[in-house]
């Protein structure tokens, strides 16, 4: 939210430009900025009887004092589905005090509920800034992990990544709950640290508590595959004789159970020793595919086939069937 | 009925700017104090408000700006018109009294608020709001010699 002063001044005298540009620092979700000084002075004029007399007031100046408050969301659009091993979860700190403050960040990987915990292997900041985790580039903090001084109304990513354990089981569940804390302190509402704050002011803890935390949460998809062979023959005199010239179709049911899915799931199969392919006869679950290497899912020669089935969901099966010759 | 919030008491002890007045052999004395509004809740449960020394003053608090006057001359003093300019960081309190003058436009063009209007980013003219208050002004026919006063107003920290 950015408070927007509404352009009263437009078009009047030219001297009423320069308070337009007195209320530039109060452009920000948390309120005129920490340390900002406030000053009062009025005038007054009056007839003594014989001329008009103006005097004015002391001027009275109290300074703007530093509100500590934070909010912290999961960036993560749902639960992220995982299997043992690392993975990464995002969340956006932002800074809606009226002053410059860090944050200090701690991952609890033990939240109740949880089927299984995960272990945190690190908290890192989004260096480059292009929301993703890229390992050897986004700094990972060193304890206690705390963000850069984020101006007023700035916000940055952070990556808690965490170790799955092998011991999960599929449709397992885990929340790892990150809580970020102004550096200068946290308490309730109106808690105050006196000379803490932007240009020695004090510091006073704002609605938030200075403090936030967010969930983010994890859901194991294991996926298991199987493949599964089969054969059925036909000799040239209509039998099932295993006789040079017989044609054997071979049929490959792979089935992918588990929540998850399997990436670049390709399927490939030997010809047999002393058979040969028959060219043209690879299908993926009842359709044709050419022998080519092109753009459909399968590739045949003489020595065998290879079908790309690419990320294929648990649940689902696929069937390749293929022919070969007895020579 | 008045048009500016008159108090008639000595200058309080509250007013903790102690600065030497502008103008020392004027018949005038205008002495300015600020003061936080602090809400304070008793063992039953019942809230108040008390006016503090703004130690401690963060955006949303709310303030009140005094400007003390005094007649120290020996001649009354006739067309009295005290001005304010608000500081920028404030915004007018929306308790203030409807019929204080006000000023929308950096104090050319006066009113109370309700009989005034600015012009939105398209152009378009609207009521005033009080966040769009510049300057407040009170006006006095006449202060007698010795005569003493009090003008405040309350504004919120934008």
């Amino acid at each position: 939210m950015t408070y927007v002063f509404p352009p009263i001044f437009r078009g009047t005298a030219t001297a009423i430009a320069v308070s337009l540009c007195a209320y530039a620092p109060f452009a920000n979700a948390g309120g005129v900025s920490a340390g900002t000084l406030i000053e009062n002075t009025a005038s007054a004029s009056y007839d003594n009887g014989s001329e008009t007399i103006t005097v004015p007031s002391n001027t009275v100046s109290v300074k703007v004092d530093e509100l500590l408050d934070v909010t912290l969301t999961s960036l993560d659009p749902g639960p992220i589905s995982t299997a043992p091993g690392s993975e990464v979860l995002t969340f956006e700190v932002t800074n809606t005090g009226n002053g410059p403050e860090a944050f200090t960040l701690t991952a609890n990987p033990a939240v109740a509920g949880n089927d299984f915990d995960t272990t945190v292997d690190g908290v890192a900041i989004d260096t480059n800034g292009n929301g993703t985790y890229d390992p050897g580039v986004d700094e990972i903090l060193t304890g206690p992990e705390t963000t850069p001084e984020l101006g007023v109304d700035e916000a940055v990513t952070v990556f808690v990544l965490v170790t799955v354990p092998n011991t999960v089981t599929d449709g397992d569940t885990s929340d790892v709950d990150l809580l970020a804390e102004a550096v200068t302190g946290t308490g309730a509402p109106g808690t105050v640290f006196a000379r803490q704050g932007t240009d020695n002011s004090d510091a006073i803890v704002g609605s938030t508590g200075a403090d936030a935390n967010a969930i983010g949460s994890l859901i194991i998809g294991l996926t298991e595959v199987d493949l599964t062979k089969s054969a059925s023959v036909l000799d040239p005199f209509g039998g099932t004789g295993i006789v040079p010239g017989a044609t054997i179709t071979y049929t490959i049911v792979a089935q992918v159970s588990g929540t998850g899915s399997v990436a670049d799931l390709v399927v490939t199969d030997a010809a047999p020793a002393d058979t040969t392919y028959v060219a043209g006869t690879l299908t993926l679950d009842g359709s044709s595919l050419t022998d080519a290497a092109d753009a459909d899912e399968g590739e045949a020669d003489a020595t065998g086939i290879s079908v790309d089935l690419g990320t294929v969901a648990g649940g689902t099966s696929h069937s390749i069937t293929f022919d070969v010759t007895i020579d | 009925m008045d048009i500016f919030s008159k108090i008639l008491s000595p200058v309080l002890a509250l007013a903790f700017i102690s600065a030497p007045l502008a103008a020392q052999d004027s018949a005038i004395d205008l002495k300015g104090d600020v003061m936080l509004e602090q809400k304070v809740v008793d063992d039953e449960g019942a809230e108040t408000v008390k006016l503090v020394e703004p130690n401690t003053i963060v955006p949303g608090d709310r303030l009140v700006f005094g400007t003390d006057y005094a007649n120290s001359g020996t001649e009354a003093v006739e067309n009295f018109v005290v001005t304010n300019p608000l500081p920028a960081a404030v915004r007018l309190a929306t308790d203030a009294p409807a019929d204080l003058q006000v000023s929308v436009d950096g104090g050319s063009n006066w009113g109370t608020l309700s009989e005034l209007s600015v012009n939105d980013d398209d152009g378009a003219s609207r009521p005033a709001a009080h966040e769009d208050v510049t300057h407040v002004r009170w006006t006095l026919a006449r202060v007698e010699v010795g005569e003493s006063g009090r003008l405040e107003y309350p504004a919120v920290i934008r």
